[in-house]
C-alpha cells in the first residue's frame, strides 16, 4: 500500500466546513412594501464545522429548531447551503466541477428518514421499494436484483416472503426494517439518520437501535446520527455534537460528553432529561426557552439562558476552543471560570 | 382517607365494528388516592388514552363502556347522563392533552377561554372570573399575566401554551386532573419546566393526576405509582421506584431494559421479541404468552389476575406462589 492511500483511509470520511444555511422567510413582495417591511432571514445553520471519521457514528443532538434536520439535508445534497461546503471522500457536493464523481458517490450515500408511515409509498410491494436503488444505480436486474431483495430482507430480520407485501401490512417497526433495507441495497458506506426511532415505541426502538449497531459492525457503516433524545444518541454515538439555534456549542466523544459536559447548555440539557434513575430525585430547575431564530440574541446566543453569562458573552460571539478532548464555544469555559 | 378519591372495577371497553366487537380494555382495575400522582405507561394501543378518556366520558362513539364501574368518592360516574357528567367533567375532573394548541380556541384571546370555564363551573361574574384568570396564569408561571391574558393562543410558545392549558384545567379547582402526554410535543428543557409545574400544582392544590405517557423517564421523575399497560389490561402497578428498579412482570422487566438511559453501560438494549397484538388477535390466557421468556403451560389457558409481587402487583402466573 504506497502512502497515498494509506493517508486516504484515515482520513475522514466526512467534512464539513463552515456550513451555513440561510431561509427567506419575508412576507410576500407586496405586503412587505405596503407594511414598508424589510426582508427577513432565517439563520437555521451557522458556520458549522465538523468531520466525521469512517466507521464511526457522529450525533448531533439539540432541541426542535437547533437546525440539526437541516444539517442532515445539506450532507446528503437535499439542501444547498447558502455558503459552505461538504466534501465526502474528498468531493464537493456542491461545486459544480465535481457533478460528474458526486454522482457516483451518491450511490454510496443513503438516508432513513424518522417517518416510515411518510417514507415508503403505499403503493409499492416492498420488493419494488427494496430494489429501487438497486436498479437505479444498475447494480443488478431481473432474477439477481430479487435475490438481493431476499437477502436484505433477511438481513434486517424480515422474512423473504414479506416482499410481497404492501407497507400498509406491517407495524411501524417492521416498516423502519423496510426503510433499512432499501437504505442497505445500494451497497452504502456513510448512511444519515434523521431521527430515526422517534416514531416508534421504546421496545421496538430496542430492536432497531440494536439492527443498526449490528450492521453498521457487519457492513463497516459509518452514521450520521440526528437524534433529540440524549439517551438514545448516549447507545448510538462514538462522537457528540450539541447544536444550540443552528450552531455548534460543544462536541466530544461520547464517555467525555455525558460525563463531563462542559458547555452551559450542554449541563442543562443533561439535567433535564428525565431519565429512570430520576425516581424521587429533585433537579435544578431550566430557565427560558429557546429564542426565536429569526432574530437570535447578539453575542453567545445562548447567553439569556445561561447562568454564567457576563458582558463579553452578550456582545462577542465564542468560537470553538479546545478543552482538554473536546471542543467548545463558550467565553466561561475559555477564560476557565468553569471546568 | 381510605376511601380513593378514584376507584375503577374491571373496566371493560368495547368498540363495536364491522368485523366485530374489538375490546379496547378488559378487566381494569385502579385506584388513585386524593392528591397522588399515578402514572399510566405503556405502548401506542395498549389502552392508556382509553382508560383516561373513559373515565371523563369522552370515549369516541361507537365506544363503549360494556362493563365494569367508575366511582369518583363513591359515587358511579360511568353510567352518568350527559347533563349529570357535564357537572363533573371540567369542574371535579378535568383534561390536558398532548398539542396545547388543538386544545386551545385560536379564535378568542386566552382571557376569555379561562374566564367562561371559571363561570361555567363556580357561577362567578366576569370581573371576579377574570381576576382569577390572572391568579392562575400567574400560578402557572406566565410572566406579566395581567398584560398576557389579553393575547390569543399563537402568540404563546408551546411551553408557554401548555401553561395555559394547565390554568385552564385548575380553573375550577378539580380533584383530579386526567394529563394524556402532556410534555410529549415538548422539547426536553421545557419539558423540565411542565413536570416541575405539575408536582408543584398537584402538591399545592391538593389535586390528583393520572398521568398518561410513553416516557418512563417522564413517569420516574414525577409519579408516586405506575400502571404499566399492556394489550388493554394492566401488567403491573405499585410504586414508581419498584416497578423501574424492581419490576414484576416479564414485560416490564423487558420494556426497562429496553429504554436507553443516561447513566447505565450503553451495551445492548434487551430486545422483547415480536409486537403488541392487535385487539383482534389478542392471544388466549396472559395477553404477554407468545413474547414471554418463562412461558409455561398455565400462561397459555388461563389470564393472571393481579397478583401481588411484594410492594406491587403482577398479571403473571410467575407470581402465584406468593399468593396462595
Amino acid at each position: 500500500m504506497s502512502a497515498e492511500t494509506k493517508d486516504l483511509a484515515s482520513a475522514p470520511l466526512v467534512r464539513a466546513d463552515r456550513l451555513t444555511c440561510r431561509f427567506d422567510v419575508s412576507r410576500p413582495w407586496l405586503e412587505r412594501v405596503v407594511a414598508g417591511a424589510p426582508r427577513q432571514t432565517l439563520t437555521a445553520v451557522a458556520d458549522l464545522s465538523f468531520e466525521i471519521a469512517r466507521r464511526e457514528t457522529f450525533a448531533f443532538v439539540g432541541e426542535s429548531g437547533s437546525g440539526k434536520s437541516t444539517v442532515a439535508r445539506m450532507v446528503v445534497g437535499l439542501q444547498q447551503p447558502t455558503s459552505g461546503d461538504v466534501t465526502i471522500d474528498g468531493i464537493s457536493m456542491s461545486d459544480p466541477r465535481s457533478a460528474a464523481a458526486r454522482e457516483k458517490l451518491r450511490q454510496r450515500l443513503q438516508m432513513i428518514f424518522q417517518d416510515p408511515f411518510a417514507s415508503l409509498n403505499p403503493r409499492w410491494r416492498v420488493d419494488r421499494i427494496v430494489a429501487e436503488p438497486i436498479r437505479a444505480f444498475g447494480i443488478a436486474d431481473g432474477a439477481a436484483a430479487e435475490q438481493r431483495v431476499a437477502e436484505l430482507l433477511q438481513l434486517v430480520g424480515l422474512s423473504r416472503t414479506d416482499s410481497r407485501k404492501y407497507p400498509h401490512e406491517f407495524s411501524g417497526g417492521q416498516r423502519q426494517r423496510i426503510a433499512i433495507a432499501r437504505a442497505l441495497s445500494a451497497n452504502p458506506e456513510f448512511i444519515v439518520c434523521d431521527e430515526p426511532t422517534s416514531a416508534l415505541d421504546v421496545s421496538v426502538q430496542a430492536q432497531i437501535l440494536n439492527l443498526m449497531r449490528d450492521l453498521q459492525d457487519r457492513l463497516g457503516l459509518t452514521y450520521l446520527f440526528i437524534s433529540h433524545n440524549l439517551a438514545v444518541v448516549r447507545q448510538m454515538a462514538t462522537r457528540v455534537g450539541v447544536m444550540y439555534l443552528g450552531r455548534l456549542v460543544e462536541v466530544a466523544p461520547r464517555d467525555e460528553l455525558f460525563a463531563r459536559p462542559r458547555h452551559p447548555y450542554t449541563r442543562m440539557l443533561l439535567d433535564a432529561v428525565p431519565d429512570l434513575d430520576m425516581v424521587g430525585r429533585q433537579r435544578k430547575p431550566v430557565v427560558g426557552e429557546i429564542p426565536n431564530p429569526i432574530s437570535p440574541p447578539g453575542g453567545c446566543s445562548f447567553h439569556p439562558r445561561c447562568p454564567l453569562a457576563f458582558d463579553r458573552c452578550r456582545t462577542e460571539l465564542p468560537v470553538m476552543t479546545d478543552s482538554a478532548g473536546a471542543l467548545v464555544a463558550c467565553h466561561a469555559v475559555a477564560d476557565g471560570r468553569i471546568s | 382517607m381510605n376511601e380513593p378519591l378514584l376507584s375503577v372495577r374491571n373496566l371493560r371497553v368495547e368498540f363495536p365494528t364491522r368485523r366485530g366487537i374489538l375490546t379496547a380494555l378488559d378487566g381494569v382495575s385502579f385506584d388513585i388516592a386524593a392528591g397522588e400522582i399515578l402514572g399510566v405507561v405503556g405502548e401506542s394501543g395498549a389502552g392508556k388514552s382509553i382508560t383516561g378518556a373513559a373515565i371523563i366520558g369522552l370515549l369516541e362513539p361507537p365506544g363503549r363502556i360494556a362493563g365494569g364501574e367508575i366511582r369518583l368518592k363513591g359515587e358511579r360516574i360511568d353510567n352518568l347522563p350527559a347533563d349529570g357528567l357535564r357537572r363533573i367533567r371540567g369542574k371535579r375532573i378535568s383534561m390536558v392533552f398532548q398539542d396545547p394548541l388543538t386544545a386551545l380556541n385560536p379564535l378568542f384571546r386566552i382571557g376569555e377561554q379561562l374566564s367562561e370555564t371559571i363561570q361555567l363551573h363556580t357561577g362567578m361574574k366576569p370581573a371576579a372570573a377574570r381576576e382569577r384568570a390572572v391568579a392562575l396564569l400567574t400560578d402557572v408561571g406566565i410572566p406579566a399575566a395581567s398584560r398576557r391574558i389579553d393575547a390569543y393562543p399563537h402568540q404563546f410558545s408551546g411551553g408557554m401554551r401548555q401553561r395555559v392549558v394547565l390554568a385552564l384545567a385548575l380553573a375550577a379547582d378539580p380533584e383530579l386532573i386526567i394529563a394524556d402526554e402532556p410534555t410529549t410535543a415538548l422539547d426536553v428543557s421545557v419539558q423540565a419546566q411542565i413536570i416541575g409545574l405539575m408536582k408543584r400544582l398537584c402538591r399545592e392544590h391538593r389535586v390528583a393526576i393520572m398521568l398518561i405517557t410513553h416516557d418512563m423517564g417522564v413517569i420516574a421523575e414525577t409519579a408516586d405509582r405506575v400502571a404499566v399497560m399492556y394489550a388493554g389490561r394492566i401488567a403491573e402497578i405499585g410504586p414508581a421506584r419498584d416497578v423501574i428498579k424492581n419490576a414484576h412482570h416479564p414485560y416490564t422487566q423487558g420494556l426497562m431494559g429496553a429504554i436507553p438511559t443516561l447513566v447505565a453501560a450503553a451495551g445492548r438494549l434487551t430486545q422483547i421479541p415480536g409486537t403488541m397484538p392487535r385487539l383482534d388477535a389478542i392471544p388466549k390466557g396472559c395477553a404477554f404468552n407468545p413474547r414471554c421468556p418463562h412461558t409455561f403451560a398455565r400462561c397459555v389457558v388461563e389470564r393472571p389476575e393481579l397478583l401481588q409481587a411484594e410492594r406491587s402487583r403482577a398479571a403473571c402466573w410467575l407470581h402465584a406462589k406468593a399468593a396462595i
